[in-house]
């Protein structure tokens, strides 16, 4: 019984100094040198200024949480305020709940509003597609479908004066394929075709 | 649905088992004490830790040796986590607390500990608003090793106990877990967390980044060593996540590819430990056939899931989705899933962390549609057999084995025997008492969840309303404690946090201690009959087969051992799930 305590009390020790400091310390170390800039999370500056990672999403949206017609949107969130990355949280949406059905009636309504009047032919609920009307996972998703970007193209191409061919060029730019070619989905990443949006406009 | 979707699934099945046999050889080499190609890195640190923890590896354990030495050291495992968890405060000097968090409450604490000893990982509380690296890393990954080697050296042990030919020793409990950790997750997680940071994983001790956008909006990015942990979680089946929302969260599962490789680095111990078994047995088909009986019962819970979500869900069509796939578009329940998963991704990878006692996440269980939610239910309810966690995987099927050479042999009016060695009335009450464990413990506390108004006061009523959603999280709560796994229905909750950092924060004492006390037990009562069958079969001599001798390892076996394990899932559990999932899976009704 003593024996098998201070075995223990002594294994559980050195089982802290290896696995619970050592081998984490370790790993940062080569991490840093040898990815720097995942390690840190993909940091993005301008004009030597953080602005995000490239990774996480962001709201784009102002103070109030109205959507910036001129930029990209990103897919409704679950956490408080959306897109907060410093308390991620699911928003746990039954899938036969009244209260998911109006909260993803009410992203599909505000998703008409903000786009109906650029797409050719207007928006219904029918043509939303789903990423847009659904609550990510993690709450920063940092990617919309092909299709989210696509159809929000007309609004950007209208509201920066921009041709649309010129906008397609960015999603194509920005969106990253399958893992491998098979696992998962593609995905545009909107903070990077925000900031390629941005660019365009500094330097024509 | 989709090809690439259907393409994963198969891609999957095969890399795994790829991996799965050589990988099998190789522990069924550690714990054989052959030579491998790490021993002339590890021999020299193996001896070190045997001169310091006073330990004579040539010393053979019995059962209850074994058992006593894995007892103590999990007692003081729990103290010395719970210990750094309740002084979190205290260690900020070491740097490795930027955001200053104080320690949880007491109740949440004994959950928190109790959690992470067991290999459950259910969390209530959210890693990037109340956990220090500190914690993180000394206290939780920490038991994410023991807890891990504590399971695969019990499947280790009644391993042994099957195999062995002479005397009652399973061989030595400091010395396998030495070995696990040294030969297997130790070098196993450092190659896996730096392919995570490779594939952009972040791994530093800095500060929260604080910014304002190009929208000119203040916002925070979390920031930890999260590829180090995230390695050992997933190879050790734990599931704790670094953030809240786990393996959704971009940092801990950056893309598509991390996502197939995430899932692989979850199965792979427990599949090869079936392989491993099959060897060190002698007799390779014994392996194979529990090999398949997994893998059917997995592909078919993998199948129906993606199905189910690629359907859409009721709420998404009351509210005019359309949700069919078009170009462009993964259609199907996107809702509380990622993009780059997409509908497939995040199916198989639920699947693969349901089955298995990991209980890591990438989308939102409460999210899945009616029947796809029924699958993580179906899988828990199989107590985790279907490859299951590291080791306990293993254990628990074969209780699920001598069950059915008992009721096979019963068919056939023939003595049962594994094996060759005859099982006798003393296993068989073993046996059944160590499988029904888990199932009365789930029952028991869902029952008294559910009956009392303490707690209900853990179901989140702004979501799930008052329909049979509020029950299935109660319900899952309890199966996913009792199994081990920690996956959640996770609105369903133990800790009210109204700021970051647990200032202000107060637990719910019901859910906590019940939770703890449910995952304490029924971790450690099956381990023990677990390492009593073993201990009774040792000493057992070994009878030639003969021609009536019921074979263990052809087809109508796996038909068998499934119809066991299914038979008593289905009859525990099938009436609560009814009243759960399986009702908002028949409806179209909208609560």
């Amino acid at each position: 019984m003593r024996k098998d305590i201070i075995t223990s009390a002594i294994g559980m020790l050195v089982l802290t100094l290896v696995c619970g400091l050592a081998y984490p310390l370790l790993v940062t170390g080569i991490s840093q040198v040898a990815f720097h800039g995942n390690a840190n999370g993909q940091q993005v500056f301008v004009d030597g200024k953080l602005v995000g990672s490239k990774i996480i999403g962001q709201a784009f949206t102002d103070a109030k949480g109205n959507p910036l017609p001129q930029y990209f949107q990103s897919r409704p969130s679950g956490t408080d305020p959306a897109d907060n990355d410093a308390g991620t949280e699911f928003a746990n949406y039954g899938p036969n709940s009244v209260i998911t059905e109006k909260a993803i009636a009410a992203n599909i309504k505000q998703y008409i509003a903000l786009n109906g009047k650029y797409y050719p032919g207007g928006l219904n609920a029918g043509k939303v597609p789903v990423d847009a009307a659904d609550t990510s996972a993690s709450g920063v998703d940092p990617d919309i479908s092909v299709l989210n970007a696509d159809i929000q193209a007309y609004r950007i191409a209208a509201v920066r004066h921009l041709s649309l061919a010129t906008v397609h060029g960015l999603i194509s730019k920005y969106t990253s394929g399958r893992g491998l070619g098979f696992s998962g989905e593609p995905g545009v990443d909107v903070l990077e075709l925000n900031l390629a949006l941005n660019r365009l406009r500094t330097n024509p | 649905m989709t090809i690439s979707g259907w393409l994963t699934i198969f891609l999957f099945v095969g890399v795994l088992t790829a991996l799965a046999i050589p990988m099998g050889s190789y522990l069924a080499a550690v714990y054989s004490g052959e030579r491998t190609f790490l021993d002339p890195i590890m021999r020299v640190p193996e001896r070190f830790a045997y001169r310091i923890m006073r330990v004579d590896p040539t010393r053979e354990q019995n059962w209850k040796q074994y058992a006593k030495s894995l007892i103590i050291f999990s007692l003081v495992g729990w103290l010395l986590i719970y210990f750094i968890l309740r002084t979190q405060g205290l260690w900020s000097f070491t740097g490795l607390n930027p955001m200053g968090f104080h320690s949880m409450p007491a109740n949440v604490t004994f959950n928190t500990a109790s959690s992470f000893l067991t290999n459950t990982n259910w969390q209530y509380y959210g890693g990037e608003t109340t956990m220090s690296y500190f914690s993180q890393m000394a206290g939780l990954a920490v038991q994410n090793y023991a807890s891990a080697a504590v399971g695969i050296v019990v499947a280790v042990a009644l391993i042994r106990g099957i195999a062995g030919r002479t005397g009652s020793s399973l061989g030595n409990f400091y010395q396998d877990v030495v070995r696990t950790i040294l030969w297997i997750l130790l070098p196993l997680s450092f190659v896996i967390s730096l392919v995570l940071v490779s594939q952009g994983s972040i791994q530093n001790f800095s500060h929260y980044l604080n910014f304002h956008g190009i929208q000119q909006i203040a916002q925070t990015i979390a920031m930890g060593p999260v590829a180090s942990q995230e390695a050992i979680k997933l190879l050790g089946t734990n599931g704790g996540g670094f953030f809240n929302v786990n393996s959704a969260h971009p940092f801990e599962n950056p893309t598509g590819f991390t996502n197939f490789f995430e899932m692989l680095v979850v199965l792979l111990i427990p599949a090869a430990l079936v392989f491993a078994y099959g060897k060190m047995v002698g007799a390779r088909r014994q392996g194979y056939a529990i090999y398949t009986t997994m893998m059917v019962m997995f592909l078919g819970a993998v199948i129906v899931c993606y199905i189910a979500e690629a359907h859409g869900s009721p709420a998404q069509h009351a509210a005019g989705l359309h949700t069919a796939v078009t170009a462009g578009s993964t259609g199907g329940n996107l809702e509380g899933k990622e993009q780059r998963f997409g509908i497939a991704g995040s199916a198989i990878f639920n699947v693969v962390t349901t089955v298995t006692s990991c209980g890591a996440v990438n989308s939102a269980l409460e999210s899945f549609t009616g029947i796809g939610g029924a699958v993580p239910f179906a899988n828990l309810s199989a107590s985790e057999v279907i490859f299951g966690g590291v080791g306990t995987g293993l254990y628990s099927i074969l209780l699920y084995v001598l069950l059915a050479v008992f009721i096979g042999g019963l068919m056939v009016g023939r003595t049962p025997e594994y094996l060759g060695k005859k099982i006798g009335a003393r296993e068989i009450k073993l046996v059944s008492l160590g499988i029904l464990i888990t199932p009365l413990s789930a029952l028991f506390c869902t029952a008294l969840a559910t009956a009392s108004s303490a707690g209900r006061a853990s179901i989140d009523t702004a979501v799930a309303g008052g329909g049979p959603q509020a029950f299935s999280e109660t319900f899952y709560a309890y199966l996913s404690q009792a199994n081990n796994n920690g996956s959640a229905f996770a609105g369903y909750t133990g800790f009210i946090q109204p700021n970051a950092g647990n200032l202000g924060s107060h637990g719910i004492s019901f859910a906590d201690f019940l939770g703890g006390g449910a995952m304490l037990f029924a971790r450690y009562a099956p381990i023990l009959f677990a390492l009593a069958v073993a201990g009774s079969l040792a000493g057992k001599r070994v009878s030639p087969a003969g021609l009536g001798t019921m074979r263990t390892d052809n087809g109508t076996f796996v038909v068998l051992l499934i119809g066991v394990i299914v038979l008593v899932g289905a009859l525990t559990f099938f009436p609560a799930m009814l009243l759960g999932p399986i009702v908002q899976g028949l409806t179209g009704h909208l609560y």
